[in-house]
């Protein structure tokens, strides 16, 4: 146990890609956390997914011992945050667990959106913020630009923002005194009763369900009997330790001090993010403030192609769900699609993830349906209902109104691409709350319906800026609109997959769009397809996808019969991935890929 | 009880891999060699056919077929010993055929007798086009003279004579195409194999293609009036289509392809050669390697099967709907349901005789001539549903 004054606790947070992980993987270096031949890039980055993909999804923590210039000895808790806006919640409640932050601020690049979205948690969780310029090894480092920026549009004082290059170890020995410096140490009480925050939880195949701990009061020891203040459960705590960032037992664990227990937990969800955990016996009454719970907002089916295989997806999801209480999940069945789920996620790329660890690590092949986010129904008896699934779209004729969820949209843009991203914020129905300007780069503010944001709008925004753009959100509530519900009809069937909630003004705008996508999506077949997108009875749109007419080998002799019927076999699979509707054979990546829109 | 592949015959495939260029449009197995050491070829092809004749012995062999490559190129010495071996193996049916494929660069009146006296009664002759413009973008060594030239004298020689022209060229209008098929079935002597040109994968005229320097190919709606306009003229002529791309006049169909579409055994020898034979039941696919110098030295070590895989009852059955239904007279359900053990969905069928692309009755099955240019999307979804 590490006396408070020698302890500091922090996380380190930034834009998607400024350098975080990079960053800690040189403070662990730095401080002979693990041994050089057990180092590797982005070391925290432990899933296969993190690592493909090169991003952070969870939050991790580690402790160093840090040897000072003035030859103290230091205990350093760090917590590594994902960038993306979807893991916003990884961030938020890492920051409750730590005194400060780490602001990374790439220094080729400037102030981001999310590096916005970051500093006002920090600043919400009264943190002391360390500004840090990364990247300052490459040619188009600008670090004096990017303290200005930093100073103009956060507010803060960047004159002694530290300069880095998380990549060549640069500036991390000045990292690590700013660090013992510059942050608070934390406070806490060791003689009161035991207050310990629940920062996180995962299971563990061998140990079961992990939980990380910050002891803010009291001390926490092997074999103690401890209780879940909001559920009331009690454990016996059977083991406590620290990352290194392996596992690595202790006796126990102090105020100010960052950790984890098992205590033969079962289930993740037995165990509340936020919750405070204190003794059995006397044990605090005054149970730490808790979080914001963390709320899916964008919601999609996910079915197996292969109908056979919907056992083994259910089981593939109640794992993932195990370890990812912001995913949610319930059974859904479609006409065409059969059986599968409904699913809740934090965003699109959470939705991406979760997709991909599915057909990767379970391998089954799913079928994705569109997008969606929560409609509140208010029928004209005075119900409200909460609407997951265009499919369920009540009758138009008991709804009095329909209410949607909006969001405060935080962009910043080069000057040059100002006039595309209004562009495309009008476009998606948004109304503009706030512009300003910090050198030549703008920042927009704009209030937009969430289900115009779902599909594609990152996409479009990355394409309409070049990628020079960055975009953070926040809820901001429901509100009343002309939404209705827009089928689709292909060779007169309606696919319900892909209904959408539409806003009415833009319906036949949408439903043109929809019907020129799929027919070029839709393989063509032996007879000709209508495409029609319909507001209840009345066709809205109509696209024809011509018949196939000419498809034939000119050569098939005896040595041909082997490679053809290769061919044959790679197209049976192939029709593995398509769904059939009536006649029609839908390829899945025409769900995916019809939602997008192109304006 | 007969097995399957008597239904259909036996027959022996011969690969010679060498030509004399290598043409822009061309995928099959075929080299360009400057030496070329014909009797270690031979040795390797007669030892094959020993091979065979221990493995497969008794067996009515129907026909023979010499192809490449460019197999007139072969010294006529080799094919007499070849043939001789062969009869000297199995017993030969009445109307014993043996096909070889022929260059018009390579048929001198001398060489041609010399083949026939071997033992060949059918010349395939590759003309591909009667315009010497189109002749060279095909990398052909030929003009068309020396073509005509060939074409008759193979006509003189051989009791039975086809060519083979490649059309939906580069440019080519429908009356052009129309007045060359013309010319070509005044030629014709009862048979002729007519080809769209097809961009196979990996030829120079493929990455011509990708580099958009291949201009002129047809669009969708000239093919299809290219594919018509030849079905109805050879009809007009007497000269009927039989398969996709093959027309002939009564009994003048090659009886070596019919024995691959009716989904007969065949024994492939030779670079990269595909045999299918019925052993115990079951049919084996065999491969043998690839490039020239492997496959002797294959032989030369035992034996030239470089893979040999047993297919199973659905495998067979979907290839024996893949090929038969590429005929004019289509296939038998009563056959593939003995092989599959089911029956071909009749859904599906019905599916496709409501578009007026299929047409059974009596246990046969046919696809019209409305559903041939979509052969292989008709057999695709057959194979799917079943
Ligand atoms: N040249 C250079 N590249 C760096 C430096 N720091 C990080 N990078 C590179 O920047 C990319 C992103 O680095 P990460 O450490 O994964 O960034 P991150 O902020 O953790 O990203 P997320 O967790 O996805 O938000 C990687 O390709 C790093 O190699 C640096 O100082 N110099
Ligand atoms: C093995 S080749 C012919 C033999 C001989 N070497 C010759 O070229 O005359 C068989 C026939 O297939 C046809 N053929 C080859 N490649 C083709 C292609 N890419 N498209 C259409 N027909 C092709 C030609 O008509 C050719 O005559
Ligand atoms: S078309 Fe005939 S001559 Fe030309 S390369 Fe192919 S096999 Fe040889
Ligand atoms: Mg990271």
């Amino acid at each position: 146990m590490t006396d408070l004054s020698h302890i500091r606790n922090f996380s380190i947070v930034a834009h998607i890609d400024h350098g975080k992980s990079t960053l800690a993987d040189r403070l662990i270096q730095m401080t002979d956390t693990v041994a050089e031949r057990d180092m590797k890039e982005q070391m925290l980055d432990a899933m296969d997914i993190e690592r493909e993909r090169g991003i952070t999804i969870k939050a991790n923590t580690v402790r160093i011992d840090y040897t000072a210039v003035d030859g103290e000895q230091y205990v350093l808790n760090l917590i590594d945050t994902p960038g993306h806006v979807d893991f916003a919640y990884e961030v938020s409640r890492s920051m409750r667990a730590v005194e400060g932050s780490l602001l990374v601020v790439d220094s080729t690049q400037g102030v981001e959106a999310q590096t916005l979205a970051n500093v006002y948690q920090a600043i919400d969780a009264n943190h002391e913020i360390v500004p840090v310029l990364n990247k300052i090894d490459l040619p188009a480092t600008d670090c004096d630009r990017v303290a200005e920026q930093i100073e103009d549009v956060i507010g803060i004082d960047a004159s002694d923002a530290i300069r880095v290059s998380a990549k060549t170890g640069v500036g991390i020995r000045e990292t690590l005194e700013a660090i013992i410096h510059r942050l608070p140490a934390p406070t806490g009480d060791r003689d009161a009763p035991l207050k310990a925050m629940l920062v996180d939880s995962w299971y563990d195949a061998y140990l079961g369900v992990v939980v990380l701990v910050r002891i803010m009061d009291g001390v926490l020891k092997k074999g103690d009997r401890v209780r879940m203040m909001q559920n009331g459960s009690v454990h016996h705590v059977d083991r406590i330790g620290v990352f290194r960032p392996a596992m690595t037992v202790v006796d126990q664990l102090g105020p100010g001090e960052i950790g984890f227990l098992t205590a033969s937990i079962k289930q993740v969800r037995d165990t509340k993010v936020g919750d405070t955990i204190t003794h059995e016996k006397r044990g605090t009454d005054k149970p730490l403030p808790g979080f914001k719970p963390s709320v899916p907002v964008v919601f999609c089916g996910l079915f197996p192609v292969d109908n056979a295989e919907f056992e083994d997806l259910r089981d593939a999801i109640e794992k993932l769900a195990l370890n990812d209480a912001s995913f949610s999940y319930e059974m859904e069945t479609s006409a065409a699609l059969g059986f599968g789920f409904r699913c809740g996620f934090l965003g699109l790329l959470h939705l991406e993830v979760i997709r991909d660890r599915i057909e990767r690590e379970y391998d089954i092949d799913l079928i994705t349906t569109a997008p969606s986010v929560i409609y509140h129904i208010y029928g004209r008896d005075g119900e409200v209902t909460e609407l997951h699934n265009p499919a369920d779209m009540p009758d138009p004729s008991t709804i009095d109104h329909i209410e949607e969820p909006r969001i405060k949209a935080t962009i910043l843009v080069p000057d040059d691409f100002l006039g595309d991203v209004l562009k495309l914020c009008q476009d998606r129905r948004g109304i503009q709350m706030d512009l300003t300007y910090a050198g030549s780069r703008a920042m927009v503010v704009y209030d937009l319906p969430l289900n115009e944001v779902v599909f594609d709008f990152y996409d479009r925004l990355k394409s309409v800026t070049k990628g020079y753009a960055s975009f953070d959100y926040q809820l901001l509530g429901y509100r009343t609109d002309n939404l209705v519900k827009m089928q689709v009809l292909v060779n007169d069937e309606p696919v319900d997959a892909l209904s959408t909630m539409v806003h009415r003004d833009r319906a036949e705008q949408r439903g043109r769009a929809m019907c020129e996508k799929l027919k070029d999506l839709i393989p063509r077949h032996m007879f000709k397809i209508p495409i029609q997108a319909a507001i209840g009875g009345k066709v809205i749109a109509r696209e024809t996808l011509a018949a196939l007419r000419k498809d034939v080998t000119a050569k098939c002799y005896g040595g041909d019969v082997t490679r053809k019927k290769k061919l044959l076999e790679k197209q049976k699979a192939g029709k593995k991935k398509m769904r059939q509707f009536g006649k029609v054979e839908i390829p899945q990546q025409a769900f995916i890929s019809a939602l997008k829109m192109d304006s | 009880m007969i097995e399957d592949w008597q239904n259909a015959g036996f027959a022996i495939y011969i690969h010679w891999p060498f030509c004399e260029a290598k043409c822009p449009y061309c995928d099959f197995n075929s080299h360009v060699s400057q030496f070329i050491d014909q009797s270690r070829w031979r040795r390797a092809y007669l030892s094959e056919i020993d091979r065979l004749g221990r493995e497969f012995p008794g067996r009515t062999l129907s026909t023979v077929f010499f192809g490449g490559g460019t197999p007139s190129l072969m010294d006529p010495d080799t094919v007499g010993h070849i043939l001789e071996r062969i009869r000297a193996t199995w017993p030969i049916s009445n109307n014993f055929e043996v096909t070889l494929e022929a260059n018009p660069s390579s048929s001198e009146v001398g060489r041609f007798r010399a083949l026939r006296d071997a033992g060949v009664n059918r010349l395939s002759l590759g003309v591909q086009a009667l315009h010497d413009d189109d002749l060279r973008r095909l990398g052909r060594l030929h003009d068309v003279e020396a073509a005509l030239r060939a074409i008759s004298i193979s006509q003189q020689t051989f009791p039975r004579s086809s060519f083979d022209l490649i059309y939906g060229r580069q440019g080519q209008t429908l009356s052009a195409w129309k007045s060359e098929l013309d010319r070509a079935l005044d030629m014709a002597a009862g048979h002729l194999s007519l080809y769209e040109l097809t961009i196979e994968p990996g030829t120079m005229f493929a990455k011509r293609k990708a580099a958009g320097k291949l201009n002129g190919l047809p669009d969708e709606d000239l093919a299809i009036a290219l594919f018509e306009e030849t079905g109805a003229r050879t009809a007009k002529a007497g000269i009927e289509n039989y398969e996709v791309s093959n027309y002939a006049a009564d009994g003048n169909a090659c009886e070596h392809n019919l024995i691959y579409w009716r989904y007969g055994d065949f024994a492939g020898i030779g670079p990269g050669a595909h045999g299918r034979l019925t052993v115990n039941g079951l049919k084996r696919a065999t491969t043998e390697p690839k490039a020239p110098i492997p496959w002797l030295k294959s032989v030369e070590n035992g034996a030239g099967e470089a893979l040999i895989e047993d297919l199973g009852p659905e495998d067979q059955a979907d290839e024996y709907l893949m090929m038969s239904l590429r005929l004019t007279e289509g296939m038998d359900l009563d056959r593939y349901h003995a092989i599959a053990g089911k029956s071909v969905s009749q859904s599906e069928i019905a599916r496709l005789e409501e578009l007026g692309l299929l047409q059974s009755g009596e246990n046969g099955l046919r696809i019209t001539t409305k559903g041939r240019p979509l052969t292989d999307a008709i057999v695709s979804s057959l194979i799917a549903a079943g």
